[in-house]
């Protein structure tokens, strides 16, 4: 087996990343997972999270947020809607995408409520990690 | 007959023309690169997407139901038409060939006696279309402040889009827009968006199988239609600004011709009538001085 896979993580604007990775940490709508080089296939949809890659030049992380992950043996590709390095999230993309959040769990039904509340915890974890 | 200083004048006002011209179109050119360069961005994110979104759309046609975005609602009677154009002008027949698209397929789908319903986005196709089809808008998308189209754009657009889905006001979107082949052609497109369709459905079905889904294919399903309508959007939009971009360049580089064209025989004009005029003057010296 193989002990590193293709990685790729594209935003619809550009591709951040396509780079030899050993794992992936990728943050799942339902809870957080490593893809692995001989990984079983997954998609799996994101939450607003950080995403890190630990390759053979060292670990990298990236913020996303919305999107999807393709995972597969040989590659792990990361579609985000929004994505970019960790080194230049800055306050007001954090503000941007808790006000986004805000707004879906006002507009959202109450049957829906709980995933949006969870969207909003999840960001307050992530500006607390960031910093 | 022009007087010379008439002859002069013109040539001086179509040089400055030119001068703009010719400026105009270098300015396309740095452009053009530019809008070529994110359009080519883009395309890995839609590629995959659509591939990603193909194998999920086959599996949930297979079992005969889906969200509504991809099934649709059972009826086609009416139909919103989103019209891609640019904001300015000045880029030869660019929005008239998009504009002459989308009049066809009005009167097509009248004439089916189905309802049409406009959303333009770009100042220019909304223009010509309100002469003809006012009581057909719903709305239009200003994007005259926008520099640099980015996906937050295509995101707004598609969020129109979908709460009026939401709401019951159409059945079936359709967006039109320009491809870009080559700097002189660009060919006014039609894509539907909702109900969505995706290429290659077949094939990518069986690849499908292979993947877990988390959360469950449905799940996954009803979170990124919505997205794909957004990508598909930002993919038209883009392709749509190089198309601009390239149709402006080619009809700047013509009237940069013309008025190359245009100076040379006024030059000759002019020269000509500068002949006549000593020629004159020679004649009438001479012929006083014979007199004498």
């Amino acid at each position: 087996m193989a002990d590193t896979m293709q990685f790729d993580l594209v935003s619809p604007e550009r591709k951040l990343a396509s780079v030899k990775a050993t794992a992936v940490k990728i943050p799942g709508t339902e809870g957080d997972l490593t893809a692995m080089p001989g990984h079983a296939p997954v998609i799996t949809t994101l939450r607003p999270g950080v995403l890190s890659v630990e390759g053979p030049e060292g670990t990298q992380d990236y913020v996303v947020s919305g999107g999807f992950a393709e995972i597969s043996a040989e590659s792990t590709s990361v579609l985000a809607e929004r994505a970019i390095p960790r080194g230049e999230v800055s306050k007001e993309f954090l503000d941007e995408l808790r006000a986004e959040a805000e707004a879906r769990h006002e507009a959202a039904e109450d049957h829906e409520k709980d995933i949006t509340s969870k969207a909003l915890s999840d960001l307050a974890h992530l500006a607390e990690d960031m910093v | 007959m022009p007087s010379l200083k008439d002859l002069k004048n013109r040539i001086d006002s179509v040089k400055s023309t030119r001068k703009i011209t010719k400026a105009m179109q270098m300015v396309a050119a740095a452009k053009l690169r530019r809008a070529q360069e994110a359009a080519e961005a883009a395309r890995p994110y839609a590629e995959r997407f659509n591939a990603v979104m193909a194998g999920l759309a086959g599996s949930a046609q297979e079992l005969g139901q889906g969200p509504k975005l991809l099934t649709g609602t059972g009826k086609d009677d009416v139909q919103l038409l989103v019209v891609m154009t640019s904001e300015k002008g000045l880029c030869g027949g660019f929005n008239t060939s998009i504009v002459r698209l989308v009049r066809y397929q009005i009167e097509k789908l009248r004439g089916e006696g189905k309802t049409v319903k406009i959303l333009t986005v770009g100042k220019k196709g909304r223009e010509q279309l309100k002469r003809d089809y006012a009581d057909l808008f719903v709305g239009h998308i200003d994007l005259s402040e926008v520099k640099r189209i980015g996906y937050a754009n295509a995101q707004d657009i598609a969020k129109d889009v979908l709460a009026r889905f939401d709401a019951g006001e159409f059945d079936v979107a359709k967006i039109y827009y320009s491809k870009f082949e080559s700097v002189i052609s660009q060919k006014p497109q039609e894509l539907q968006v909702i109900p969505a369709k995706f290429e290659g459905e077949a094939a990518e079905a069986t690849t499908s199988n292979l993947y877990d889904y988390e959360p469950d294919e449905e799940a996954i399903l009803a979170d990124l239609l919505p997205k794909s309508v957004a990508t598909q959007i930002f993919a038209g939009l883009l392709e749509n600004g190089a198309s601009e971009q390239g149709a402006r360049m080619t009809a700047m580089d013509n009237a940069t011709r013309n008025a190359g064209d245009m100076i040379d025989r006024l030059t000759i004009e002019y020269n000509r009538s500068r002949q006549a005029v000593i020629t004159n003057e020679l004649i009438e010296i001479i012929s006083g001085a014979e007199a004498l």
